[in-house]
Order: C-alpha cells, then sequence, then structure tokens
C-alpha cells in the first residue's frame, strides 16, 4: 500500500518538477527577474521611511547643522557677510555671569516639577483603584495639557491680575492679600512654575496610570491577603514596577525647566526676573541680533540636557523589574 | 547598532556639508530706481509689503491702489499685509523675495542697505524735498523715503487735567511730577499708564532724544564712549523722569499685567491721565473717545516738559521707510508708488501724522504745538547705524523695552539696586561697547 503511494508521489513530483522548467526556458532573463524581486524587497522599508527621513533631515538636521555652523560666526542674522569668530560666543556664554544668571529661574521650576511628579503619582496611585466618578476626575485632570499653551497664558494673566480671578477667591475666605502676584520675581517665578504644574500634572498622571494598571491584579489580592497597607502596597508593588516611567518622568522634568518658553514668555516677556534660558536665546537672536552667541546659547542647552540624561542613566540604569 | 550610528553621523555630515555651502544670494543690482517719466507707460505688477495688517484687511489699501490706477493704470498693486512684520521681513531678506516694496526692518543694519535695496536718489537732492532723508542715507545715496512721521510728547485728557487743577503745560520735570500728583490725589484716575507688559511703548521715550536739548544732533552724539546716561544727558533726564514717576506712585499698581488696548479707552473716559506715545496715537485716542462716547476733543499732546530757552522742543522722527527691493524687476513702478503714496495719496494727513513733504503742512493734530510755538527738532539720523551697532555690541537695547521694563523694576522696589548704580552701569556697559563694535 505505502509503496504504491510512495511510487505515485514520486511520479507526480517528477512530472511536477518537469513542468516549470519547462516554462523557465520560454523567458529570456530568469535570474533578473528574481534580482530584481530581491532588491525591490531590500529597498521597500527604505522607500517607506523616505518621507520622514526627508522630513527629518529638511527640518531637524539641516538646521541643526546650520546651527551649529553659525555658532561659530558673529552672523546678525540679516547681513549677506559673516565673520568666523571660532569659540568667541561659547567663552561669552561660561564667562558673562547676566547669561548665566537665568539658569537659576530654571531652579524654580525644577522644584516645581518634584510637586507635578508627587501629586500626579498620587493621584495614579488613587485612582488606579476602584472609586467612584473614576473617570471623571481622570479627565479632569488630563485636560489642562490638551489646551494650547498661549492660550493658557493668557487665561491665568486674568487669573493673576490685580482684582482677578485669585484675588476674587482669597477675598471669599477672608484672606484679603493686597499683593500682586507678578510684580517681585521671587512671587512671579513661584506664580509661573505654579502655572506649569497645573498645565502638565496631567501628562504624568496619563503616563503612571498607564504603568500602574499593567500591574497584574493578584499581586494586591496576594498582598491584602497578607495583610499589607495601602502604603506598603505602594512601596512594594507599585514604585519598582514604574521605576522605568519614573526615571523618564525625572529626565522630562528636569529638561523642561532648563527649557521652558512659553508660559513666561506669553505672560510676562521676560520681564521682571522671569526670564528663563531660551527665552534669553530667542532675545539675543530676535532683538540684539546675535544669531551668532544665540545659536552657541542653543548648542550649550542641548550639551547640558544631554550630560544629564546620560548621568541620570548611569546612577539609575534601566534594569528590568521582575515582580512576579 | 555601529552600523546605524555611522549611517546616522554620515547623514547628519551630508546635511551639514550642505547647509552651510547656502549662504548669501548674488550681487544686488545698484542701478536706481527712477520714476517713469510718461505714467501712462509704466507697467508690472508689484507686491507691497506693509505691516498694516487692518488696513489691508479692510480694504483702505485697495482703495489707495484704485486711486493710484487712475494715474498709473498699467501697474497692478497687491498688498501683503505681515502681522509680525520685522520677524517674517528679517528672514525672507535672507532670499531675494521680498516684494517690491516694502518698509524697511529696523533689524536691517544702516551699512547692509546697498546690499538690499535700490538707491532712490542722491542724499542733497532728496534732502531737500524730503524730511527724514538721512534716516536712509548711506554713502551719499538715499535708500527709503519715510511714509510720515512723528511728533513726540505725551498724550492727556486735558479735561482731567483740567479737573485737577492743571491748565498750562508743566515746564519742568518736578512741575509734571506735581501736575501727576494733583490729579491721583484730586481726581484719584491713575496719573500715568506706563504699559509695561506690552513693552512696545516704553520705547517711545526713546524717541524723545533731542527735545531736551533740543538738539537735532542729539542721537549722533551717542555715536562713542560717551556714557549716555550721565548727569545732565538726553537719556538722563528722561529715564530719570520715567523712574521718578513710577518711584512716585503716580502709574498703574501691577505694571506687569497692563494693556494697550484697553488704555486707549481708559484714557479716553479718563481713567488716565496721560501716556507717552507718539503724536500717530492723537487718533486712535479720539476713536476710542467717540466709541466710549466722550468729546474726542479732550485728548491733548504736549510736548516734553523740558524748557530749552522759553520754549518746548518736540523731535520729530520718521516712522517706517519705503524702500525698493534691489532684486526688483519692475523698480520703476515700485516708486512710482512709493513716491504717489507719499505726496499724493492723502495717507499721512489721514493717519494725523507729520508729512514727509516738507512742503506739506503740518496735521491738525498737532495744531496745539503750533499754537504754542513748539520749536521742531527734525533729528539727524546719519549716526544711528553706528549707534545702533554699539546699543546692539552693549545689549542694552535703546529701541527694545528690556532696560527700561528694568528700570521701572527698579524704581517700584521688585529689583534691587538703585538708579545712580545703574545708571552707571549701563553708562559703563555702553562704553565698553563702543571700543569694540562700530568700527
Amino acid at each position: 500500500m505505502t509503496k504504491t503511494t510512495e511510487v505515485a508521489s514520486v511520479n507526480t513530483h517528477r512530472a511536477a518538477t518537469s513542468r516549470p522548467s519547462t516554462k523557465a526556458s520560454g523567458t529570456s532573463h530568469p535570474h533578473g527577474r528574481r534580482a530584481w524581486g530581491q532588491l525591490l524587497r531590500r529597498a521597500t522599508p527604505w522607500l517607506f521611511l523616505a518621507a520622514p527621513l526627508v522630513l527629518l533631515i529638511t527640518f531637524t538636521y539641516v538646521p541643526v547643522g546650520n546651527m551649529i555652523y553659525y555658532s561659530f560666526t558673529d552672523w546678525d542674522g540679516i547681513s549677506p557677510d559673516r565673520n568666523f569668530t571660532g569659540a568667541d560666543n561659547y567663552v561669552q556664554i561660561f564667562t558673562r555671569p547676566e547669561l548665566f544668571r537665568v539658569f537659576f529661574v530654571s531652579f524654580y521650576y525644577l522644584a516645581a516639577s518634584v510637586a507635578q511628579i508627587a501629586i500626579a503619582l498620587y493621584f495614579a496611585t488613587v485612582l488606579s483603584f476602584d472609586l467612584r466618578f473614576r473617570n471623571l476626575f481622570k479627565g479632569l485632570l488630563f485636560f489642562p495639557y490638551l489646551i494650547n499653551g498661549v492660550a493658557i497664558g493668557f487665561v491665568f494673566l486674568y487669573f493673576f491680575q490685580d482684582g482677578g480671578t485669585l484675588d476674587s477667591v482669597l477675598s471669599w475666605f477672608g484672606a484679603d492679600t493686597d499683593h500682586a502676584w507678578l510684580g517681585d520675581p521671587e512671587s512671579a517665578n513661584t506664580s509661573l512654575a505654579g502655572v506649569s504644574v497645573w498645565r502638565f500634572t496631567g501628562l504624568n498622571f496619563v503616563l503612571f496610570l498607564g504603568a500602574i494598571q499593567s500591574i497584574p491584579g493578584e499581586l494586591y489580592e496576594a498582598a491584602q491577603l497578607d495583610g499589607a497597607t495601602r502604603w506598603q502596597q505602594f512601596r512594594h508593588i507599585i514604585a519598582p514596577s514604574i521605576r522605568p516611567v519614573l526615571s523618564l518622568s525625572i529626565i522630562l522634568a528636569i529638561s523642561g525647566s532648563l527649557a521652558v518658553f512659553e508660559i513666561p514668555y506669553i505672560m510676562t516677556g521676560g520681564a521682571t526676573g522671569t526670564s528663563t534660558f531660551v527665552i534669553q536665546t530667542v532675545k539675543l537672536a530676535f532683538q540684539f541680533n546675535k544669531t551668532g552667541l544665540a545659536s552657541a546659547a542653543a548648542v550649550v542647552l542641548l550639551m547640558i540636557i544631554l550630560l544629564i540624561t546620560w548621568i541620570q542613566r548611569r546612577l539609575v540604569p534601566d534594569e528590568k523589574v521582575d515582580l512576579v | 547598532m555601529g552600523k546605524t550610528k555611522t549611517l546616522a553621523g554620515a547623514l547628519l555630515a551630508i546635511a551639514t556639508l550642505t547647509a552651510t555651502g547656502c549662504s548669501g544670494g548674488g550681487a544686488p543690482s545698484t542701478e536706481m530706481a527712477e520714476a517713469p517719466a510718461d505714467p501712462g507707460k509704466a507697467t508690472g505688477s508689484i507686491t507691497v509689503l506693509t505691516q498694516r495688517t487692518d488696513l489691508v484687511q479692510s480694504g483702505a489699501m485697495d482703495a489707495y491702489a484704485a486711486e493710484f490706477n487712475k494715474i498709473y493704470p498699467k501697474v497692478k498693486v497687491k498688498f501683503e499685509g505681515l502681522t509680525d512684520y520685522e520677524g517674517e521681513v528679517k528672514i525672507r531678506m535672507n532670499t531675494e523675495d521680498y516684494g517690491d516694496v516694502l518698509m524697511i526692518p529696523a533689524s536691517v543694519s544702516k551699512n547692509d542697505y546697498p546690499k538690499f535695496f535700490a538707491p532712490l536718489g542722491t542724499s542733497i537732492k532728496m534732502a531737500d524735498k524730503y524730511r527724514f532723508s538721512d534716516k536712509a542715507a548711506v554713502n551719499k545715496k538715499v535708500y527709503g523715503i519715510a511714509q510720515f512721521g512723528t511728533a513726540n510728547g505725551f498724550v492727556y485728557n486735558k479735561a482731567l487735567w483740567k479737573k485737577a487743577g492743571v491748565t498750562a503745560w508743566p515746564t519742568t520735570p518736578d512741575e509734571f511730577l506735581a501736575g501727576l500728583e494733583a490729579i491721583k490725589t484730586k481726581t484719584g484716575a491713575t496719573p500715568y499708564y506706563t504699559n509695561f507688559k506690552d513693552g512696545w511703548p516704553l520705547v517711545q521715550w526713546t524717541t524723545n532724544i533731542g527735545s531736551v536739548t533740543c538738539d537735532k544732533n542729539a542721537t549722533n552724539k551717542l555715536a562713542g564712549p560717551v556714557s549716555p546716561w550721565k548727569r545732565g544727558s538726553e537719556l538722563q533726564v528722561i529715564d530719570t523722569l520715567l523712574h521718578d514717576i513710577v518711584k512716585g506712585e503716580l502709574s498703574e499698581k501691577d505694571p506687569s499685567t497692563t494693556n494697550w488696548e484697553a488704555s486707549k479707552t481708559k484714557l479716553a473716559k479718563g481713567e488716565i491721565g496721560s501716556m507717552m506715545v507718539g503724536s500717530w496715537s492723537i487718533t486712535q485716542m479720539q476713536d476710542a473717545a467717540e466709541k466710549a462716547g466722550k468729546n474726542p476733543d479732550d485728548i491733548g499732546y504736549m510736548p516734553l516738559p523740558v524748557l530749552k530757552g522759553d520754549g518746548h522742543c518736540a523731535t520729530l522722527v520718521s516712522d517706517y521707510q519705503q524702500a525698493v527691493n534691489a532684486h526688483s524687476k519692475h523698480k520703476e513702478a515700485a516708486r512710482a508708488w512709493i513716491d504717489w503714496f507719499t505726496e499724493k495719496s492723502g495717507y499721512s494727513a489721514k493717519e494725523g501724522a507729520v508729512p514727509t513733504l516738507k512742503s506739506a503742512p503740518m496735521p491738525a493734530t498737532l495744531k496745539d504745538f503750533v499754537d504754542n510755538d513748539v520749536t521742531y527738532v527734525e533729528r539727524s539720523e546719519t549716526g544711528t547705524g553706528k549707534v545702533n551697532d554699539i546699543d546692539n555690541a552693549a545689549e542694552i537695547g535703546l529701541n527694545k523695552p528690556d532696560y527700561r521694563q528694568k528700570l521701572i523694576d527698579i524704581a517700584r522696589g521688585a529689583q534691587k539696586g538703585s538708579l545712580e548704580d545703574y545708571f552707571t552701569d549701563l553708562n559703563k556697559r555702553w562704553d565698553e561697547a563702543a571700543k569694540t563694535a562700530g568700527s
């Protein structure tokens, strides 16, 4: 029985192989067609990437390359002549105190980001358990992140105005402070940092919430059976598993507080000691026509952020956390 | 991983090299833009860049173009209104495409004018016919014609000042401060509004350079290590007045939340006593008064409270200058537009501004100045290029709001320091920059 089927299969197989060879001999370039197909197959991913690559090169790499080139000249942004000045711009940035003073303003925003991460973590933890109106609270917390930064700036100008929203609300509670919220550097920077917290807490909240919700539920049950309190659950289950998201948030917070621009620019224009590094760079470039110096400032900012990221990666390496 | 890194590095290097190769266009032509001899024969389609987006949108500019076409039927005029005029035009001037007629942006260094604009005439001939011709004069050729000019001083609410008991113009800074004090105590209105937040109104104080000493070379004298804020100098008097106004609590309570548009209505209604803005603002204040149901004649204009001899002086400064693009293909038509717009269109009279043509009369809004024999000082701008270079190198910004914002902050105690120390520091920075820049 098997022998006949085997023979039959061998026969059919031999017949099958004979057919394509007759067909193949009819065409002229059997290897050409195969090579073209292979080439197309290897080039397809690059063809898909062509559009984003072109955009990336045109709008990111070419301008950055230009900027690095300008940082070694004394170009004023308009004149057709540019003089090469070497590292003079960089020396200026590190030796002129008024240029470096703006970094101190970033400390306000750094402190605000610490508060921001803490608040976001708290809400993410609380709202990952079953609570009434959970989704409403999630929506309310995330909503500010969706609003345009310029609109937020204008709205909060009215908020902080003399006799504006904040003063009115405080007067309901009887605390009639005659304080000019944007009047002096400390108060203004704190108020602006507060606006930043209001705006970005939602983003951190959503990131943490996603990470927390990926923890399998059995762990909580097991912990509860073992008699763990909420705080102990947080410390030993939630915190280790959201470490990667937490370290990402910290990098974003540090680079964000160095590069903060929108809110202070719209609200105070950088006056009264609220000028940040990026605001100063923009003013150098477009008001004083020192495009070379401003380009050097931008490159310095990029280097600082890269350095901080590298340090953070060294101190808190990305290890896989095994919970189960 | 290594391969993608080298590939990325190669891409970046290629991008950088190609980018750095692109710098500067071809040499512009130096042909003079003359007006056409026969109006009927001038042809071409020209683009006019302007910062007056409000006039472009309301159709007012098209109405002017229609009038223009009655004399020059074959020239087609198109307008491009740019909201962020300075920023956009500065970038466009890195190419050859920046309209046929444009206003000269403040950020272009005067010595670069020949590289971007076509010469319009020789300095001597233009100075005979037009005011403010030396603002755009480089190497004895003039590259721009002013749209109009403004006189400088304080716009104030006459009715409010009368209520406080002041009817005559103050003649010294102390008298002015006393007047503001009277307004504060007798009427409760804000005597002076700084418009700190919008910033540009603070720059208007700089246009008074020349009103104190009645010297038309006042700006030119700043081109060097001259310590511009030393005792008795123009800037020292001007900035000290501003400082004293704020220090005496004669301005608004929270400068960081001021609003220009709202301030116009407030001045018209008598909630604000005075503001330092150019005379171009008089018509805007009068409009605001009409809208608020108040009498537009309450809006008055007074010169800086400093007497030279027995009269006040007010500087006349040029507004934006109109120029012809050096790369334009229709220079004749462009020049025809500029000439017609400056001389025959009635634009400066409508704006209540000082006309560029020397032979044209002063506007009605400045009637008080004419009646009170205010001396007009047409400020010479021959040294402006060098002064701006020193200013930018020192990063002070005479025409930027920043250093005055800091002055106001010092006056109200929001930032540390005293007026004397601030002036000393500004003098030092100016003198140091004067040694290196402007060479």
